[in-house]
């Protein structure tokens, strides 16, 4: 076996037992072989489980488990995507205004839309925001501040942010009882999630995870130099337009269900990067693997470690992704810009 | 210089009035300011030290609802000119784009109080209306019943209205005595109070937690004790799995809740309280101030008990 096919296999394994072991531990406990032996293959419930411990496995760990999954790898994916195109280690999924966009269409839900529609309104509004962020960012740093260098792309995300964060607090300040909610909503929730969240974020994250695989090894290209790679015929900006809008797909996706989940899309893909060079035809689908794998894991913590409390889910990536976070800096040296 | 000896003497003539009104007559006539029996200046002592009122309020701001209730529950509404954003009861009240949670000094400052009522310090706010030489009155979410007593016997005595504070305490001390009594004997149901719709909820060394516990309901949050400092986040499955009794909804405003959403939640439809049609919705308002409304607070659930057994018997 190669080293890559290794990496690959491991991946596999530790989905694996993540997924199982999210399935089989939380605050109420249930035991195993019951669990399992319903689930896999899914027949007739046994005994030993009762009908509430079965609608807990279905109908709450089974959505979250998939729905951590899935954001996992979708921020991975599109911070390994968003790192490759703007050739700076510590780009995040969040670089070109797509938080800050999805917390001002939340917050706009939250206030203005119909209480009855929330559970759907505000992901969708978020997910809208965060497209438009992105979108708003790319127009600036393209047009305004002229040529395609990617320093004028940050610039943008940037001055976009700030601006779509400002108009954010202004509302959420003329409207102060909705602050709780939208609080709790950037905290990042996957304390209610269920299948409707799994419904809203598995087209997009499939989608613009299969377009970064599907160029993975144009990425290893740019990662040489931008002239270099002109040179081999390749449209650097169109590779970035193609690469901005998959990455901000999936980005749009995760924050609609799960908030801000800050950090994950920089400690998974240099991790791998350790872990198995760093060329993206490696990089990236390992970052789909640790990165749905990490999540489910951080979940588990997030549900257990205080159970029957929860901590926010946003509140720890940041605990062990800060620390992580300098290590990479540090690592990256004078690179970074 | 001056202040501590007006302070002085006020604290000896209060010393004076509090022995009694036997045989010596009063030491000074009555003066105008002192309608109500109080003796201005008055010296307090508050969570940020001590605070003089030099004279009977009559422009009072309030920046807390809760005080805003209790100001209008003892009598003194017609002494306060502005109430913040939040302040929504009793009718009527002077509602004003003040914020509590953002207070602008400036803003306050505007309305020439000589008195702001306020519940949250976001820093120097009773500092810098001090040194506009506005009294600032801290009365900050009380921990338990006695201390919204306290707080309303001590706007009672900084407003003047002495009596009719004493009295509005006797009775809420008598309702609830009687709403406790009439549920009293009876425990063992249990319940979960939701605070939003991510399932922040209360434990019983809350305020609010121990209006729950005087009528006998057992609080599933209470598992959670360590965590969230009395307002822990619950894990659903673990809401599921205790399988509440009662369920009291004080989201119904912030988070657009109500039994019929809580029914939809996935896996929720199984719990006993969306079962029986025990998911009971309350006036967010009442549920999270401390003021006389308490009071409605506590019938709401002690009749929610009352109807929960009825249902079982």
């Amino acid at each position: 076996m190669t080293r890559r096919t290794r990496a690959v296999v491991l991946g596999v394994v530790v989905l694996i037992v993540a997924f199982i072991a999210g399935l089989l531990v939380g605050p109420v406990p249930i035991a195993p072989a019951d669990a399992l032996g319903w689930l896999f293959p899914f027949g007739e419930r046994p005994p030993g489980l009762s009908e509430q411990q079965a609608t807990i496995l279905t109908d709450l760990r089974l959505p979250r488990v998939i729905v951590a999954g899935l954001v996992g790898a979708a921020l991975s994916a599109s911070g390994a995507g968003y790192q490759a195109v703007f050739r700076n280690p510590l780009a995040d999924p969040y670089l070109l205004g797509a938080a800050a966009g999805a917390g001002l269409g939340a917050t706009l839900a939250v206030v203005f839309g119909p209480s009855s529609a929330f559970a759907f309104a505000v992901p969708l509004a978020a997910f809208v925001g965060a497209l438009a962020g992105v979108g708003l960012a790319y127009g600036l740093g393209r047009s305004g501040l002229g040529g395609r260098s990617t320093t004028s792309l940050i610039l943008g995300g940037v001055a976009v942010a700030s601006f779509l964060t400002a108009i954010q607090t202004l509302i959420q300040q003329q409207r102060s009882d909705t602050l709780r909610q939208v609080y709790s909503w950037i905290l990042g929730r996957l304390g209610t999630t269920g299948w409707d969240d799994a419904r809203i974020a598995l087209p997009s994250v499939v989608i613009a995870v299969t377009i970064l695989w599907l160029v993975r090894r144009l990425l290893d290209v740019i990662e040489v130099g931008e002239l270099e790679a002109e040179s081999l015929g390749l449209h650097v900006g169109r590779l970035r337009i193609v690469v901005v809008v998959a990455a901000s797909l999936a980005t749009a996706a995760a924050v609609s269900v799960a908030g801000l989940i800050a950090f994950v899309g920089i400690i998974v893909p240099h991790t791998v990067r350790l872990l198995a060079g760093s060329s993206y035809r490696q990089v990236l689908p390992l970052s789909v693997l640790f990165g749905a794998s990490f999540l489910i894991l951080v979940d588990l913590v997030a549900r257990t470690a205080m159970a029957p409390a929860e901590i926010p889910i946003g509140v720890l990536t940041a605990f062990l992704g800060a620390p992580f976070f300098v290590f990479a800096l540090r690592r990256s040296g004078g690179r970074a810009a | 210089m001056f202040h501590g000896f007006v302070g002085g003497l006020a604290a000896v003539l209060l010393l004076l009035a509090s022995c009694g009104e036997s045989a010596m007559p009063p030491a000074v006539p009555a003066s105008p300011s002192s309608a109500g029996g109080v003796v201005y200046p008055l010296m307090l002592d508050t969570p940020n030290g001590p605070l003089t009122i030099e004279d009977r309020p009559q422009r009072i701001v309030s920046l807390s609802p809760t005080a805003t209730e209790m100001l209008f529950e003892i009598g003194a509404g017609d002494q306060v000119v502005a109430v913040d954003d939040q302040s929504n009861y009793p009718e009527g009240v002077p509602t004003t784009d003040l914020s509590g949670y953002e207070p602008n000094v400036e803003a306050i400052a505007s309305y020439e109080p000589d008195l702001v009522v306020y519940a949250t310090e976001p820093g120097d706010l009773g500092s810098s209306l001090e040194g506009l030489g506005i009294p600032a009155l801290l009365q900050p979410a009380a921990a338990t019943l006695e201390e919204a007593y306290g707080q309303i016997e001590q706007l009672g005595e900084v407003t003047d209205h002495v009596a009719e504070a004493t009295d509005v305490v006797a009775e809420m001390r008598t309702d609830i005595d009687a709403i406790v009594a009439t549920v009293s004997g009876d425990e063992g149901l249990t319940f979960y109070h939701e605070l939003d719709d991510t399932y922040y909820s209360v434990t019983s060394s809350t305020f609010t937690g121990q209006l729950y516990e005087m009528v006998g309901l057992v609080n599933i949050a209470d598992e959670a004790k360590g965590a969230g400092g009395g307002y822990p986040q619950l894990s659903a499955e673990y809401i599921i799995d205790a399988d509440p009794d009662l369920i009291f909804l004080a989201d119904t405003k912030c988070c657009g809740q109500s039994p019929s959403t809580v029914s939809r939640r996935p896996g929720w439809a199984g719990i006993s309280a969306v079962e029986r049609g025990d998911v009971i919705p309350l006036e967010e308002d009442v549920a999270q101030r401390w003021g006389p409304r308490v009071v409605e607070f506590l019938e709401r659930i002690a009749g929610a008990v009352d109807e929960a057994k009825a249902a079982a018997a």
